[in-house]
């Protein structure tokens, strides 16, 4: 059974949006298959025992014997539901370019400077009120192939999983006033500039250490049981 | 209630950070119940997907793996119990460059002739499609590749 005109939730990107090229042959063409409420959305998900989380793997800026390079900063905020409730204990995954747009991945060609005091990776669990905090250094923009003179806004990577298989996300953290990313297909593939806005953290002084730190706030809500597919 | 924040793809630099070294093993390789799957991805022209991450779980069950250059993955797994009238299967959760959100199949398997003629999703996928959701044998190992799109396209599901 195929269930047409439906979307789940209209802040989420399309599968296939051209001006990204890379959804052209990736992009699913039938429509998924939609079981009914409660066969899927409330299955839980993995436990994560098997996945070190050490308290040092939330500070990026402390992997190596030296600093790396950049503007230091902490990327602090709260996961919750959709209902509001804080997701307690869940695995929250970091990655991003180093402050000159360079990512360690060895599938990275861009001709700018590694950083030997920086991986740019990071993980931590959430606290009891689904707090979650980085101390990390702003990532640069680089250039990517998708269209002429393509560069993607200074982002940072992060991967959630929340308690269902219907809470996993995957998706990117940019900075507030980027020119960069009004030209970037990946963010504007969503529809709704108000879906985009929920994407951008906002500076926050008092996550910021005064003489050593500013501090970004960005809250993520993931699905959780109150949330399920709009009709449209 | 609170609109979800969106989905942003995995993009093709996530190698470094995830997965880690063993993630592609839910239980030790040689465990009496160790389950071998392997499989490829490939894109709407057949060529093999090279910057994918494959997520199989089920329960406390999880396992992660990260194509190669033949778009080529493999976990190693156990095969989960029947539930209630359903038939046994993995959920695969599927992140690569060029998927802004990601896709969510299921993994069924093939000695279960009975059971999966008889399981509820199943039964809502067309006929002629159900096949793309259940693994091949191939001596001790079981196959299962995802076709992102076009001929034999594998059915993924709403979440």
């Amino acid at each position: 059974m195929l269930v047409k005109g439906v979307t789940e939730v209209d802040s989420d990107p399309p599968y296939l949006y051209p001006d990204y090229r890379s959804t052209v042959l990736r992009a699913p063409v039938r429509e998924p298959v939609r079981l009914p409420e409660g066969w899927f959305h409330h299955l839980p998900g993995p436990v994560y025992g098997r996945i070190p989380v050490r308290p040092e793997d939330a500070d990026l800026t402390r992997q190596h014997k030296g600093e790396p390079l950049g503007e230091r900063i902490i990327i602090t905020g709260r996961i919750l539901d959709s209902d509001g409730r804080p997701v307690r204990d869940t695995l929250v995954e970091v990655w991003q370019a180093n402050a000159s747009g360079r990512y360690v991945d060895v599938s990275d060609d861009h001709p700018a400077p590694l950083d030997p005091n920086f991986t740019g990776a990071g993980r931590c669990l959430t606290d009891g009120e689904g707090h979650y905090r980085f101390v990390t250094v702003k990532p640069g923009a680089y250039p990517w192939r998708n269209q002429e003179n393509a560069w993607r806004p200074a982002h940072v990577h992060f991967s959630l999983f929340g308690p269902t298989l219907s809470s996993r996300l995957v998706t990117q953290m940019y900075f507030p006033g980027d020119p960069l990313m009004h030209h970037d297909p990946i963010l504007t593939s969503i529809p709704d500039p108000r879906g985009r806005e929920l994407l951008v953290a906002k500076l926050d002084l008092e996550a910021t250490v005064p003489e050593w730190a500013l501090g970004y706030r960005w809250d993520i809500v993931l699905r959780g049981r109150g949330a399920t597919p709009v009709e449209t | 209630m609170t609109t979800p924040t969106p989905s942003q793809t995995v993009g093709p630099f996530f190698g470094f950070a995830m997965p880690f070294a063993d993630d592609s093993n839910a239980l030790p390789p040689h465990a009496h119940d160790a389950l071998r799957i392997e499989g490829q991805v490939l894109d709407g022209e057949g060529a093999p997907v090279s910057d994918a991450l494959l997520e199989a779980w089920h329960g406390e069950l999880f396992a992660r793996s990260r194509t190669d250059e033949e778009g080529a993955f493999h976990f190693t797994v156990r095969k989960p119990a029947a539930e209630h009238r359903s038939a046994p299967y993995l959920n695969l959760t599927v992140f690569a460059r060029g998927l802004l959100r990601h896709l969510s199949t299921r993994i069924y398997f093939p000695d279960e002739g009975d059971a999966n003629r008889s399981d509820p999703v199943l039964q809502l996928v067309e006929p002629e499609r159900r096949q793309t959701l259940i693994a091949q044998a191939g001596g001790d190992t079981l196959h299962f590749d995802v076709r992102l799109q076009g001929d034999g396209e594998t059915v993924f599901f709403a979440v």
